[in-house]
């Protein structure tokens, strides 16, 4: 099994900004991070110490009674603890989780712990975010022999505040807030030590109080925290271990939902200033395009109409509210060129992506082991193939786009929610031609993201930057709907062809996966079976559109593609699909453990009533492994109905399960829907749809009345929970509506299927 | 012109076009942002609302069909001294909300079902939960209504 290589990204490229790894197919999050490194190095000018980050830290958060331990924590004489989140949290619950991580290490009451978003300064640049994904862009061995002194310096260079890449816990929870926690445990020890006069192991920790049980004596944390805070933390302090943990592994429910049922969260859209305007937009319907001619008088008729600004490839009118301003730009008939690409289709896509994998196009990027064309060739070998297609696929966050600037003496302040705020900062700078220091950015809560709301991909960046500099007052821009659906950065449309070889034994002797898209996936998405010979070669074919990460990145289609062959193959040997995979996996490995507990747990096997059936896949991402099967029919009009669905995870350790169990469903949710209903196609360059109307979202009707959730603990490197429980999804239900109809599905989305 | 109704018992008067849809005039000129947009077109329930009781998608009835209505708006189901409607303890008690966006909506209308038909079966909670949520929050939502209304978790097994 694949260790996550990555041998298109060395540690030399990471380092030279000559090197720019290719911009445009290329959109993986670890490269989003690699990119950061390349860009970002020297856009704020510094680089930092570690003390100096610091210093800038407390000065920005820590207030008078208060102590600040590193960039991560301070200490109210009141015993409150302020934990600073580097991570946006839009609905995953990583705040949550990430208070648990730290509050349990140090012993802290949890009704006296807070959690805070980190401000956008580069003093709270994430650094255990670059240590965790340095290995999956360097490689292991080089990240390991980096210093923490060298990672921090490298951070702090860079504007990281990604949240993306199911991080948050694995990797800032792990190495930032474990360890933080933990190290401020051990100053307050010490500090009671000296303080009582006592050996500090004497000492015991727990609801932020000290205590030396001999003599009945006992300190605060908060009588503490002055004396603790300047003393120097430990680089590598003890951890508990799982026995110890109190807060790990609770579900402990989310400090943000009583503002989520009541309407006083406010959102960015919801964000108001005095003598603010609201504008909305509407972009060259042809990506690429450019606005070549508008009238404005149309739009300045409508009462309510303030101005219209043009930027190069949009439209956008100003008014005195959201209704006015939409009313305003439909009145507009804007002219755009189409920037050339005026025949992109999404036939022609899918054509242009097979003639590249099957005339003798060059794979830019390939994995793999052994001889797959002798595997093929071999006598008495079984040869199976089968072509896959799946279509772009939009986020629709349910927040459209709304980011408020206002530009006044020489500063542009930005309001809004983005999944990284010091990349805000940079990518509003460069649009309004400012230098960074000018550029303030408040992140707020988000309406959902999804992977849209990556600064790299955001383009409404670049139009609040310019907008808010054309205008005296603050202004919200905020995107329709409309606007959304067919200004996606989608997932890639993506079309693979699947060649396999099968023994007289009926176990896979060859398997290759050539896929046309974007970007490649090499590295990203494990192949986890244990096959002699496997191939998987990336034909880089870039339409017109922006391919973004799309929750789970590559291993929507990937493990869409794996899945459903390996029960094309089953099917070909004759076998049971569940048994089938079991062959293919190492004996006591964890993926054959999730396997066999989500067999179990669905009564795989069992039978089911005519018309209906089971459908199982497996897919490991971002270091969790997902077994999933689904249960499903077709109703009268061809379309699918899931009836039941179960999955098991193994993440290694669960922190939160009640917020870990509504990642899974969310995401295998999310998966099914894309499989039932949702495609973006393109005509004449543009994009078709326009509108929940023909961009359907599973609704709960639809979605599974019955799912069951189960966490493996295995203790195994802590992995990602809000992306891994998608991928199985389309696999296992498009393998259960085979296993009822017989028919097997190779093209996304199924209503598309049900229809022809 | 002005246009007159009460919001959450409260009158209020709109200086408005006769056009403008509730969910703006709401949003943009009474302040009142608990109550969102997702589409414009009706088809998302992210802005459902109570206009004389019945759930309404805000975003696509214009204020001239609102004037001398009675609008109840998320803001405005706790109970006088503050506490959570039912529903509202229901959905945090499940832990419903991920991101959130959507969940004035879905509350509103399961409000509404629930103070048209009782306790809903899974079949009117089918019917009448039509609003998106993208989160994917739905096994939630349905749990949430069925203990508000003292129903046990139906068909639901595990933890969901």
């Amino acid at each position: 099994m694949a260790d996550n290589p990555n041998p298109d990204m060395d540690f030399a490229e990471v380092e030279a900004p000559a090197a720019k790894p290719k911009r445009k197919g290329v959109k993986r999050r670890i490269f989003l991070v690699g990119s950061a490194l390349l860009v970002g190095g020297g856009v704020f000018g510094v680089w930092w110490t570690d003390s100096a980050a610091k210093a800038k830290a407390k000065a920005l958060t820590v207030g008078e009674g208060e102590h600040g331990f590193l960039t991560w924590m301070k200490i109210a004489e009141d015993d409150t603890v302020t934990v600073f989140s580097p991570h946006i949290d839009f609905g995953q619950g990583s705040h949550t989780a990430l208070g648990q991580m730290l509050a349990d290490e140090l012993d802290a009451a949890w009704d006296k712990v807070k959690i805070e978003q980190a401000p956008a300064d580069l003093a709270f640049a994430n650094v255990s975010l670059v240590k965790g994904f340095l290995p999956e862009m360097a490689g292991a061995t080089i990240a390991g022999l980096l210093p923490d002194a060298v990672v921090g310096m490298i951070s702090r260079s860079m504007p990281v505040q990604i949240t993306g890449g199911s991080s948050a816990i694995r990797f800032t929870g792990e190495v930032g807030m474990r360890k933080t926690g933990a190290a401020v445990r051990a100053a307050l020890i010490a500090e009671a030590a000296d303080r009582l006069g006592v050996p500090a192991s004497e000492l015991t920790t727990a609801d932020s109080v000290v205590t030396h049980a001999k003599s009945g004596k006992s300190l605060r944390y908060g009588e503490l925290a002055a004396g603790a805070a300047e003393r120097s933390l430990s680089s590598d302090p003890v951890l508990k271990t799982r026995d110890q943990w109190k807060l790990i592994g609770k579900p402990i429910t989310r400090r943000d939902i009583p503002a989520k049922v009541d309407g006083s969260a406010v959102y960015g859209i919801d964000f108001t200033l005095p003598d603010m305007r609201v504008a909305t937009i509407a972009a060259a319907p042809v990506r690429g395009g450019k606005l070549e001619a508008v009238d404005e008088a149309p739009a300045l008729a409508i009462k309510g109409v303030e101005k219209v600004v043009k930027l190069d490839d949009a439209v956008i009118v100003v008014a005195k509210g959201y209704w006015p301003a939409t009313k305003g730009l439909a009145a507009l008939a804007p002219k755009f060129t189409d920037g050339g690409n005026g025949a992109m289709s999404t036939p022609a896509i899918y054509a242009a992506q097979d003639k590249l994998r099957k005339a003798g196009g060059e794979p830019d990027n390939q994995g793999g082991e052994g001889d797959v064309e002798a595997a093929f060739g071999a006598a008495g070998a079984k040869v199976v193939e089968a072509e896959y297609r799946v279509p772009f696929l939009h986020h629709a966050m349910m927040e459209p786009f709304a980011l408020t600037g206002h530009y006044k003496d020489g500063t542009l302040t930005i309001w809004g929610g983005l999944q990284d705020p010091l990349s805000t900062r940079v990518r509003a700078a460069k649009a309004a031609g400012l230098d960074v220091d000018q550029v303030v950015f408040n992140p707020m809560i988000m309406g959902g993201g999804f992977g849209r709301r990556f600064p790299d991909v955001t383009e409404v960046i670049d139009q609040i930057a310019l907008l808010a500099k054309q205008v005296p007052y603050p202004v919200k821009l905020v995107w329709s709907r409309e606007e959304e659906v067919r200004h996606g950065t989608y997932r890639p449309q993506s079309s693979a062809g699947l060649k396999a070889s099968l023994g007289a034994d009926g176990k896979i002797t060859g398997f290759r996966m050539d896929y046309a898209q974007s970007g490649n996936a090499e590295g990203e998405v494990p192949f986890i079976y244990a096959i002699p010979a496997t191939s998987r070669r990336h034909f880089a074919y870039q339409s017109n559109q922006i391919d973004g990460p799309w929750r789970s990145v590559n291993a929507t289609q990937i493990g869409f593609y794996t899945e459903s062959f390996m029960d094309e193959l089953a099917a070909a040997a004759g076998e049971d699909p569940y048994q089938f995979r079991r062959k293919h996996l190492p004996a006591g490995s964890r993926h054959l453990a999730a396997l066999d507990m989500v067999a179990k747990r669905s009564d795989w096997g069992t039978p089911l009533p005519e018309g209906t059936g089971r459908g199982i896949a497996i897919v490991e991402s971002f270091g969790t492994i997902v077994a999933e099967v689904v249960e499903a029919s077709v109703k009268e009009d061809g379309s699918p109905k899931v009836l039941k669905a179960w999955a098991v995870v193994d993440c290694g350790t669960t922190v939160n399960p009640l917020n870990a169990e509504a990642q899974i469903m969310g995401g295998l949710i999310m998966g099914l829907s894309s499989a039932i209903g949702e495609q973006v196609t393109l005509d004449k360059g543009a994009v078709v749809q326009s509108n929940f109307g023909d961009y359907p979202i599973l609704k709960l009707a639809d979605a599974p009345p019955a799912m069951d959730v189960h966490f493996i603990e295995s203790g195994a490197k802590t992995g990602g929970i809000g992306e891994p429980g998608l991928p199985p999804a389309s696999p296992a239900l498009a393998n259960a509506l085979s296993a009822a109809t017989g028919k097997r599905i190779r093209n996304l989305p199924l209503l598309t299927q049900a229809k022809a | 012109m002005a246009i007159s109704f009460t919001v959450n018992g409260k009158q209020v008067s709109v200086e408005a076009e006769d056009d403008t849809p509730l969910l703006w005039a709401l949003r943009d000129d009474l302040g009142m942002t608990g109550t969102k947009f997702g589409c414009g077109i009706a088809a998302c329930g992210a802005c459902s609302v109570h206009v004389d009781g019945a759930i309404t998608r805000s975003c696509s009835v214009p204020l001239s069909e609102v004037a001398g209505k009675s609008v109840t708006t998320i803001e405005g189901i706790k109970g006088a001294d503050g506490t959570f409607h039912r529903v509202q303890q229901a959905w945090i008690d499940a832990q419903v909300p991920q991101c959130g966006y959507c969940q004035s909506g879905q509350i509103m209308a399961a409000v509404a079902l629930i103070d048209q038909v009782g306790s809903p079966s899974d079949a009117q909670i089918d019917e009448a939960m039509t609003n998106i949520c993208r989160c994917g929050t739905y096994p939630r939502i349905r749990k949430a209504i069925l203990a508000a209304t003292g129903q046990a978790a139906s068909n639901l097994q595990g933890a969901a």
